[in-house]
Order: C-alpha cells, then structure tokens, then sequence
C-alpha cells in the first residue's frame, strides 16, 4: 500500500522519573490499513497512545506527520493534525442525544444561536458514510444506547473532524460478540475509507479479523512490526510474552530488529 | 423539548407524525423521564383541593397573591437550577439574595442613588459573590456544600453588618416598590400577552419551515397548533383573571392588572431558557453535569463553566433579592432568610431539576415556585400555622426528591439517563 506512513515515530523514549516506560520505540501507521497494537499489560501500550495523541511529551525520538516532523505538545495540537484518539471510557455525556455528543465543544453556531440543522446534517451524514444503521435516531440520548452504539458514536465523533488517524484503545473489550462484530466492521470501514487505524487489543482474534499490520510491544520495546498475514497466532502471542519469536523480535536488550 | 427525529432514507422530508410525537412522550414518562409532569399534576391537585375547600382561594385577588407571594422563590430557584445542572448546590443563595438587597436598600436609602444605580450595585454584588464561590469550588476543589453553608453563615452576618446590626431599612423608592406593588395596565397585559404568544408560534413555524426545507423531520403542523394552542389558553386565562376588577371598592381604589413582577419572571424565564437550550454555553453546563470529563476531553473549559454557573446562581439571588425587597418595602436582617432558601431549592427539585446534575430546566423552577406559593397561600387560606406549612412543603420537598430517585433508578433500568 502507501510507501509513507501518514504517523511514525523512531527512537521513542518516554521516562516517568527514574522509571523508563519506552525505550527507543519505532512505530509506524499508513493510511487505509488498521495498525493493530499488542503487548501485554504494562508493555507501555497506553504510554505510547498517550504520547501520540499529545497527552504526554516524548523526552527524545523523532515523531513525523505525513513524512514531515512536528512536535505535539497538547491533544488539541494533535486534533488539529488530525489525530483522534477514542478512549476505553467512551467519555460521552449520557443526558445528552448523539448529534450533541458528537458536536461536544466543537459545536456549529449561526452567531449565538447554535445551528442544529447542520449539525444534525453532518452527523447524519458522517454515520451515513461508516453504513451505521443501528441507531434508531440521532437525537436518541446516548444513555439508551447500547456499549456497541456507544462505541460507534464515540468512533464517528472521531472520524466527524477530517482526521487522518484514528486510535481505538480497546474497543471491542466490554461488548458482547454481536456488538463486537459490529465494531470491529466499522473499524475496518474506517481503514477503507482511507484513514490510518489503530487498534489496541489485547483479543488475538480481533486482531487476526481487522488489522493490515501488528506492532508488539514487550517491556516498552517494540518486539516488530510485520504484516498480519505474514506472521501466525503463536507468534504474535510468544512476541507479547517473551519479545521474541524465532528470527522475529527483540535479539538482544539493545537492538531493535522487525 | 425536541422530539424531531432524523430521516433515514433521504426521500422527502415527511412531518414526524403526531403518533409518534405523544408515543415518544410516552415512552420517556415511563421511561422515567417524567420532566415537568409531577409538577403540573401536583399543582392541578392542589388548585383543585384549595378550590373546594375555600372558595377565596379562586378569588382574583388571590390569584394575584399567589404571583407576587411566589415570584422573589421563584427568580432564585431559577438561578439554583444552572448550579443544580453542574451538580453541585448553593446552600448561600437565599442570604445571598439578603445581602444584595442590603446593599440595594443602603444605595437607595442611605447613599440615595437612583434605583437603577442600586439594582446594577445588588446585581453586581450577586455576580461578585458568585464568582468567589465558584472559583472557591471550581479551582480550589472545596465541595460546594462547604463553600456555601460557610458562606450561609458569613452572609447571614453581612446582612446584619449592612442593616446596622438589625435596623429595618425602609424601601421608598416609587421604581422598585412597583415591581411587585403596581400592576400593568389591562390593555397592557393583552398586548404583552399578544406579542408573547405570536413571536413563539412564530419561532416554531419558522423552525419546522427551515427543517422541512432542509430534508429534516419537522414538528407536524397538529404539534405546533396544539402548543401555541396551550399556551394561548393558559396564559390567555391568566391575563384574563389578573385584569379582573379585584379591589373590595372599585370606586375607592381601582385595582386590576398583571402584575409587573410578572412580565419580569417571563422575561427572565424566556431568555435563561434561551440560554440553556440554544447556545453553546448552555450545551456545555449540561456536559459537565452529565460526564465532566468528557466535556473536559472535548477541550471545554470545566472550572470556566462551574464558575460562570455560580455566578448566573448569585445574580439570579440578587434579583429575587430586589424583588423581595420591592414585596416588604424594606430590608432587614431576615430578608433572604429563614427558608427562602430551601423554598428555592424545594422549588427547583419539585419542578423536575435532578439533583444529581445534568437534568433540568429553567421552567422547572417556574413550576416549582408556583407549587410552593400555592402550598403557603391555600394552608394559610386554610387557617393553617406555620408549623403545619412548614411540614407540609417539606413533606412535599422530600417527595419531590424521591420522584427524581426514583425516576433514575428507573431511567437507568430501562436504559434512559
């Protein structure tokens, strides 16, 4: 596909105090594919989301946009870029209907007055363009809609704002199998329409079903990156749990090898 | 209260049909979103047992009581509900509204400023107020229970301090008296009334036209008929009684028309309705009652909105401030006092307004207000103490916030709220 990675960042180091959470981290998401990112709990997953989305500063390693470095201090600089990030907690605001969460702190106006009707347009039609047909209407409040519905608007309140990446810290984890299917549909959709997917996961599954590409964390290193079908599920589950997979992985504690 | 709901096919814009508009209603009082019904059904219940019991109850000039004995509770439950909204609760709001009305009466009485210079002062004290409290909340993260029963107690000395330690300071100033002592004249009313009820069904036709324009579903001309309807009747009917002749001698006295504290409370309704539902700023109060943290990742600025929203709560006390001190033609340390507080707070929950923040609305402490005043005037129409009215409003209180529990436990249940 696309030689240049839209988001990629090389030799990414990230420390809480004394404590180093990522060591030269290498990582890479290219438009139209899903990028899926694996490692076992505290391999630094969440750090390095955070670090992307402008959460957390990056303490050294370069991170390029478009082949072009920037510096990303605030997730305000990295909506801007067009990086998305939906989060495990959905954060919407249950008292309030779909068109409103997704327009939450960026609404339309026509002067003072808020301007429903082209929200509710655009909403409508961003949901028209991800083929979601589950919700009843837009203007349901998000407290009566179901975990996978939830997830869905939270992804389309990402994908509304010409964003370029999307990061989708484990979506599918609270839902049923249904729902699950549901969203791991959409995020592949999200991917066809062009934009650069990420996926955190810790099901082997979905990442087997979804995703172009896999990243293994292990220990804040990054064991490899290879493509999906190139590698096999015993592979994937030995680089999550030892780093290493026969040539694959991490050869020794300082070298980085995909 | 929308209940348009979106096209899927985008064939021609159809009207949501008058069905589906009662079913949805429906389904979300059952769903637990019971919104302003117990109020109204609880005022409907309570006109008709005063009604039957004391027929001085539906006299004119009770009517007109009921206005003005309910108005100052009414202007300071309607500032709690943007506090309600947030979650969070001003317990100062009452003596808040006696401080403002101290430094009205001082700037009139004592300084002798025109009246306009004295509300802009008891406004802007209530503006000064809020802002402490909210930033004592928002920013230094005190919860706003403690804040405000602190500032309860300070209050409650400010007034004394103001007052000169208890003297009673007398309101003789003509603009001020009238708000709650002179009435509009009857041609007036209707023309207020007129122009009230003409600018709402234009404002809905208007917005159907857009919507339907636009390929979006639109309130079926039934709908809108039906609301203007309604509130031409009501309000028609209140505009009617209140220009009754209501002196005991007409040919002494002459005394019919609509209050002025009434246009007041409409105006101020109208436009923090406005507020709430039509802006960006009222959007975000109701993300930070409903998931602060996801309005704070949606980049709103939080602790700018808790603060603005105590403020709006303080300045809204200063107005029932004047306008209680416009009721007793003075101010004295009691002004704000005793349970006008908890009448406001009673107010707004009995109205519908959640205590557990992101559900409310303006009118709520409207509805509300009214339930309180006709609870007091028709026990005391009744013969009733005060000790038995107190008991009563607060039975009424609890039961109001039992309904709101209630109604989530249930709302949760069925998936709404």
């Amino acid at each position: 596909m696309s030689s240049q990675p839209v988001l990629e960042v090389r030799g990414l180091d990230k420390s809480f105090g004394p404590v180093q959470v990522l060591h030269d981290v290498a990582f890479s998401a290219h438009a139209g594919e899903v990028t899926a990112l694996v490692g076992d709990n505290g391999a630094g997953k969440s750090t390095l989301v955070k670090c992307l989305g402008g959460i957390y500063s990056i303490d050294g390693g370069e991170y390029l946009f478009d082949g072009k470095p920037v510096t990303v201090n605030s997730p305000r600089e990295a909506a801007t870029l067009g990086i998305e990030i939906v989060y495990q907690d959905l954060a919407l605001a249950d008292n309030l209907d779909i068109v409103q969460n997704m327009f939450l702190g960026r609404e339309r106006r026509s002067g003072l007055v808020l301007d429903e009707a082209t929200m509710e347009e655009m909403a409508a039609k961003t949901l028209d363009s991800l083929s979601v047909r589950t919700v009843k209407s837009i203007r349901q409040l998000v407290s009566s809609l179901s975990g996978g519905q939830r997830q869905t608007v939270a992804i389309a309140k990402a994908v509304l704002w010409n964003s370029k990446v999307v990061i989708l810290d484990e979506p599918t984890a609270a839902l049923g199998v249904a729902q699950t299917a549901q969203v791991l549909e959409l995020v592949r959709r999200l991917a066809d329409n062009g934009l650069a997917v990420v996926l955190i996961s810790h099901n082997m599954n979905d990442v087997f079903a979804v995703s172009d590409r896999v990243a293994a964390l292990f220990l804040g290193r990054m064991a490899a990156q290879v493509r999906t079908a190139d590698v096999t599920h015993s592979q994937i589950v030995e680089l999550i749990t030892s780093g290493r997979s026969g040539e694959l992985g991490l050869q020794n504690v300082n070298g980085v090898t995909a | 209260m929308s209940t348009t709901t979106i096209q899927k096919e985008p064939a021609a814009p159809a009207p949501s049909s008058i069905g589906g508009n009662v079913r949805g209603y429906w389904d979300r009082v059952r769903g637990g979103d019971m919104g302003a019904l117990p109020a109204v059904l609880g005022l409907v219940v309570l006109c008709s047992v005063f009604a039957a019991l004391r027929p001085a109850f539906l006299t004119s000039i009770n009517f007109a009581n009921l206005f003005t004995q309910g108005a100052a509770i009414a202007v300071i439950a309607m500032g709690l509900v943007f506090v309600l909204l947030i979650g969070e609760i001003d317990l100062s709001a009452g003596y808040a509204s006696g401080v403002c009305a101290a430094v009205l009466a001082n700037a009139l009485a004592n300084m002798g400023q025109p009246w306009y210079v004295a509300v802009l002062a008891a406004i802007l004290t209530g503006a000064v107020i809020g802002t402490v409290l909210g930033t004592l909340v928002a920013k230094l993260g005190i919860p706003s229970f403690v804040v405000t029963l602190g500032a309860f107690l300070g209050f409650q000395g400010l007034v004394l301090i103001l007052v000169n330690e208890g003297t009673n300071i007398a309101i003789r100033d003509a603009t001020i008296l009238a708000i709650e002592n002179k009435n509009l004249p009857p041609a007036l009313g209707w023309a207020f009334y007129a122009v009230g009820v003409a600018v709402y069904a234009a404002i809905q036709i208007v917005r159907a036209q857009r919507r339907r324009g636009r390929g979006l579903t639109y309130d079926p001309a039934a709908v809108i008929a039906f609301r203007v309807g309604a509130l031409a009747l009501i309000a028609g009917l209140a505009v009617y009684a209140l220009n009754l002749e209501r002196s005991r001698n007409a040919l002494l006295a002459s005394l019919t028309g609509v209050p002025i504290v009434v246009p007041i409370v409409v105006v101020l309704l109208v436009f923090w309705t406005f507020v709430l539902r039509r802006t960006a700023f009222g959007r975000h109060i109701y993300a930070v009652g409903g998931n602060a943290e996801a309005a704070r990742r949606a980049g709103i600025s939080v602790d700018r909105i808790r603060i603005s929203a105590f403020v709006i709560c303080s300045s809204m006390a200063a107005v029932g401030g004047i306008i209680a001190a416009s009721r007793d033609n003075s101010v004295d340390p009691n002004t704000g006092g005793s349970n006008v507080l908890l009448f406001a707070v009673g107010a707004a929950v009995i109205g519908g307004t959640s205590l557990f923040g992101g559900k409310g609305r303006v009118i709520d402490a409207v509805l509300g207000g009214a339930v309180v005043a006709v609870i007091n005037n028709g026990m005391g129409l009744m013969g009733y103490s005060a000790s038995v009215k107190f008991i009563v409003t607060g039975c009424v209180l609890l039961l109001a916030a039992g309904v709101d529990a209630l109604s989530r436990k249930r709302a949760a249940a069925s998936g709404l709220r």
